[in-house]
């Protein structure tokens, strides 16, 4: 189903590690009623197999949109983007990620297993492997026994972990997440941060995490983007080597602090007050 | 388990069916005692002038009296219209003419088979008009159009178009009736079927779901609290329908026809009786849709 990794021949990333995603000056204009809105300018990006990347930025960055453009639910108006080596359309008509919206957008007449099935009875597996993948997907984010419940009876943080188990269900190798703890309160956002972390440990997958908490961004990453709006660009790319293991612990550690201080001058200095 | 003390308030005042259901029978009660009183207003100068007549001589009782009795009343009392529904529903078999269960029975199956074409025309449209957007602007202005031409000018128009070519007895009664109450299925499904969110929708786009997908799998759910709404309304609509279609035919059996021999023979309590039985059929139709409405509900989750 999926072509061999950077079998487009593209010669700058035959060397490289395994690209994920590979953006080159890739700008994104809204014509709308009061004029052209730049929501995009000049994206360069590379995201390798297995990283773990946050966006990070105030509203109105782009970051979001930066996201719908690798899942194929906005197209760029310039510059090339390739997913996996192939176009973000072809990438999503392979279902070759998973989409973590901000809201669980659970489907309310389905129960939670139904739910979680839901793209795979899209995608033609059959009821036997269905079943299986729901328990096994449904047990690794800890919702086990409320199989058939309905949304509304699930709190807001086991609705958003039915939605990962949702994304998950498929198993596509990249996860892309649209501030999927952002309507969450700080004790299960660290919870669900700390099980994501372990998710990405155990799973190897790719992870796509938009955000605009400093903290979050630091813990989750292997990678952190800062972007800064009006037009939405990249200011600085910081790498982020803690072992995939981490604990909240590192919060306090001096690294830590470090890259968190130069996360935040790069959001200063993007980012104009004056408007 | 818990305390006696919370079910003494309770148990010192009004049974729960009581003081659930008392808004809604003093309502009636009021409504019951207003209409005696129309009809006394009403029928005392036809009662007084008959008296005049013969020149008897009548106390205020006996007028009252006479006009909760009179045999052709302006507006017939309660009770009468009570007794002869009642007479006409038990006094003959169901297949007599006289008979309202006859009566109703006509037009009720020239409803149903109208509402059926009719929901399903209309959903139909909207399943068109939400999948091709060029048409809502092209055809939605038709359909509204087709409801603001008076039904009573297009009745006679269907039943001798129709009746020339040999399509007579329930169908045109139905269709007349499909002609009325497809438009608010339409319009409630066009609503109900463009409701999911868009990030329901986004999701399906992520999956790479194709149309048909995307419809029976979150169109379609998504719209169902909106078709039974707009059902409930279409119900009550295709038994006027049936009932306008039964006008032109000549008046041979029906709700219909019944309200037009009345009129005819100055029978207003048999029109009144006739009035009842059609309402009774339209309350009992909306209760079932809400029923099942709630029941189809409730099996997709929704709270009880």
């Amino acid at each position: 189903m999926r072509p061999p990794e950077n079998a487009t021949g593209d010669d700058s990333a035959a060397a490289a590690p395994a690209l994920t995603v590979d953006a080159r000056d890739v700008s994104l204009t809204f014509h709308t009623r009061d004029g052209e809105v730049e929501a995009l300018s000049n994206v360069t990006l590379q995201i390798s197999d297995g990283d773990f990347v946050s966006f990070i930025g105030p509203s109105g960055c782009g970051k979001t949109t930066l996201l719908r453009i690798i899942a194929d639910l906005q197209r760029p108006t310039a510059g090339t983007i390739l997913i996996n080596g192939v176009t973000p359309e072809q990438a999503r008509l392979g279902r070759h990620y998973g989409y973590i919206f901000q809201a669980p957008a659970l489907y309310p007449w389905r129960t939670i297993e139904r739910n979680v099935a839901l793209p795979l009875e899209i995608m033609g597996f059959d009821a036997q492997e269905r079943r299986k993948r729901v328990e096994r997907y449904l047990k690794l984010v800890n919702l086990s026994g409320f199989e058939r419940k309905f949304p509304w009876q699930l709190s807001g943080g086991m609705q958003q972990r039915a939605s990962i188990a949702r994304a998950l269900s498929f198993d596509p190798e990249l996860l892309l997440m649209d501030e999927p703890f952002g309507a969450l309160d700080e004790i299960v956002r660290d919870h669900l941060n700390e099980q994501l972390l372990r998710l990405w440990d155990q799973t190897g997958k790719t992870v796509v995490f938009v955000t605009h908490s400093i903290p979050e961004a630091v813990f989750l990453s292997s990678k952190i983007v800062v972007m800064s709006p009006r037009p939405g660009r990249i200011i600085d790319i910081i790498p982020c080597d803690f072992p995939r293991d981490r604990t909240l612990e590192i919060r306090e550690t001096p690294e830590f602090i470090k890259i968190a201080q130069r996360v935040r001058s790069g959001l200063r200095s993007g980012h104009s007050y004056d408007e | 388990m818990t305390s006696n003390t919370l079910f003494l308030p309770r148990a010192a005042s009004l049974p729960t069916w009581m003081t659930e259901r008392s808004p809604v029978l003093a309502i009636v009660a009021i409504l019951i005692v207003l209409w005696y009183l129309a009809a006394i207003l009403m029928n005392a100068p036809l009662v007084r002038d008959a008296f005049e007549r013969n020149e008897t001589k009548y106390t205020a009782s006996e007028l009252i009296a006479g006009t909760l009795d009179a045999e052709r009343p302006i507006v017939p009392a309660p009770h009468q219209v009570v007794m002869q529904l009642f007479d006409s529903v038990f006094d003959y078999p169901p297949d007599s003419p006289r008979s309202l269960v006859y009566h109703s029975w006509v037009t009720l199956s020239a409803t149903l088979v109208g509402f059926a074409i009719g929901a399903v025309f209309g959903i139909l449209l909207a399943v068109t008009i939400v999948h091709v957007r060029t048409l809502e602007k092209s055809l939605l202005p038709w359909v509204i159009c087709s409801q603001m031409v008076p039904i009573l000018a297009i009745a006679p128009i269907v039943i001798v178009v129709l009746g020339a070519i040999g399509i007579r007895g329930l169908l045109p009664k139905s269709i007349i009736s499909a002609y009325l109450c497809f438009f608010p299925v339409t319009i409630g499904m066009v609503k109900g079927l463009s409701s999911p969110d868009p990030i329901q929708l986004d999701l399906m786009r992520t999956w790479s779901a194709n149309k048909l997908q995307v419809f029976w799998k979150l169109r379609w759910p998504s719209s169902i609290p909106f078709l039974f709404t707009s059902l409930k309304v279409s119900a009550t609509i295709s038994l006027v329908g049936a009932i306008v279609g039964e006008l032109p035919t000549g008046a041979q059996a029906g709700i219909g026809a019944r309200l037009l021999t009345g009129s005819y023979y100055g029978q207003t309590v048999q029109i009144w009786a006739a009035l009842f039985a059609a309402a009774i059929m339209a309350a009992s139709l909306v209760a079932l849709i809400g029923f099942v409405g709630r029941w189809t509900e409730r099996r997709m989750g929704a709270p009880t």
